[in-house]
């Protein structure tokens, strides 16, 4: 019986894939585990609350009133793909915090969805100018699919941390698992780290 | 882990309490699977290799540590090259928890893939393989809510998982609730499991007339009401239906519009994606 030849494998000599991740190209694959739901932008809004000092509902315009800003860069699903070279635009979510005003003792956030999708995030990672909502992808407005009409991005995290149709941030005192954190997915997700599942260092 | 499954509860600064946020899957995540402990990679071995289909093969492994999963749940293949270049996929389980010892993989072989490839031409019985698992816990049945399943292609291998659960457990007479699984494939060259869809099953060919006097098209809404009724009629509100539907994205989500049109209930849908975003052709 004749050996198997040794793995090779692509071999993408490139130093934006985290490991154990693959360029996916110029394709953009949908993950989503629940119903896709129709969030209308007329009626959606942004909910900022729990311990903050103002809490705040922003309506769409709203939103959009607020300074733009666009980010470059790559993104990275625990399913194996990263999209590099990508771009999103919307607002800082720094800015839509400074309305609110984050309250010292808040050590953790839990962004939610009008599907009832949850993630949990620690402050640090949503501050700083590390997060934004963003309403269009590559300059065009961002699909349903992916979760228009406005979305979480966080890009340094495994993209399941940004919340498609995101509805609203809850700051709390304390770490509380989010969907699939609670489905056995790690709490923090970072993707140079390999953070993938629940108990991975 | 360092977070709290259910911490305490919601508060403004004031201290007062704040309305509970949406959870979705509700009253399912009050038993949830035991996700805590780390799933470490270890070298399974290879004992059987199957063709399932022009394009698909079932590899079955022996564990060094095995651990009974739930049908829908997935293990992660790792190959790792000489430089230590990796590649990591997820692959449906398609047998059943009461397999001890083993689980089986049902993985096509994706002509310009990376690891599908390898898999198919170059892994023979006796290599080993470097896996860990099983993960998941959404897109799980637990046999204890009536099932509608739905799947295209290889999103066909976690229906057969839940349905040869269903099986082995009624086999072994314990109490299963109802479960009906619609199957899709493109013609009858690339049926999966072909023999093994019982009664409660559809099989659907999107690119072939069916022996049964189908003709060819997409899956419909007149494909999956009869089997909605069934499982509707079994559903109660202690036990409530779930829908669990898996394949490629184009076909996900032609399914969830279609069970929608059928009278699905929204919150019931478990939804598994694989693949590109764009049709394959």
């Amino acid at each position: 019986m004749t050996r198997p030849s040794p793995f090779v494998g692509r071999r993408q000599r490139e130093p934006r894939l985290p490991p154990g991740q693959y360029d996916v190209g110029s394709d953009y694959p949908v993950l989503t585990a629940e119903a896709t739901p129709n969030v209308s932008l007329d009626t959606w809004t942004f909910t900022v609350d729990g311990l903050v000092e103002r809490p705040t509902t922003l309506t769409a315009a709203e939103l959009r009133a607020l300074p733009r800003s666009r980010w470059e860069g790559d993104i990275h699903c625990v399913t194996t793909w990263s999209k590099l070279g990508t771009s999103f635009t919307g607002v800082s979510l720094d800015s839509v915090l400074a309305l609110a005003g984050v309250a010292p003792a808040a050590t953790h956030a839990l962004s939610w969805s009008s599907s009832g999708y949850t993630t949990n995030l620690p402050v640090a990672d949503v501050t700083g100018g590390r997060a934004w909502l963003v309403w269009e992808h590559e300059d065009r407005p961002l699909t349903t699919e992916h979760g228009g009409p406005v979305r979480m991005l966080v890009p340094h995290l495994y993209f399941w941390k940004s919340a498609k149709w995101v509805a609203g941030i809850r700051f709390l005192d304390h770490d509380e698992q989010g969907f699939w954190e609670r489905n056995g997915y790690h709490h923090r997700g970072d993707p140079w780290r390999e953070q993938r599942y629940a108990g991975d260092e | 882990m360092s977070a709290a499954r259910s911490g305490p509860p919601h508060t403004d600064l004031s201290g007062s309490a704040l309305p509970p946020l949406p959870t979705l899957g509700g009253s399912t995540l009050r038993n949830p699977p035991e996700t805590g402990a780390a799933r470490r990679w270890m070298d399974a071995e290879v004992v059987a290799v199957r063709r399932e289909s022009a394009t698909t093969s079932t590899f079955r492994l022996a564990l060094p540590v095995w651990e009974a999963h739930l049908p829908g749940q997935h293990y992660v293949v790792r190959l790792s090259a000489a430089d230590g270049y990796r590649a990591e996929r997820s692959y449906s389980i398609a047998s059943p928890p009461e397999d001890a010892g083993h689980v089986e993989l049902t993985i096509e072989r994706l002509a310009d893939g990376e690891v599908s490839p390898y898999l198919h031409d170059e892994v023979r019985v006796g290599d080993t393989l470097t896996v860990r698992g099983p993960f998941g816990g959404w897109f799980v049945w637990r046999g204890t809510r009536p099932a509608l399943v739905v799947g295209g292609g290889s999103g066909a291998v976690p229906l057969m998982a839940m349905l040869r659960h269903a099986r082995a457990a009624r086999g072994a007479g314990r109490q299963v609730a109802e479960i009906r699984a619609v199957a899709s494939f493109r013609d009858e060259a690339h049926v999966l499991y072909a023999g093994e869809w019982g009664e409660e099953s559809t099989v659907v060919l999107s690119r072939q007339d069916s022996p049964g006097g189908r003709p060819a098209g997409r899956l419909g809404v007149a494909d999956v009401e009869g089997p909605l009724a069934q499982v509707l009629a079994a559903a109660s509100p202690e036990r409530p239906l779930e829908v669990f539907v898996c394949g490629s994205t184009p076909f996900a989500a032609a399914a969830e519009q279609l069970l929608a049109r059928a009278g699905s209930p929204t919150e019931a849908l478990h939804v598994e994606r694989f693949g590109p975003s764009a049709p394959q052709g």
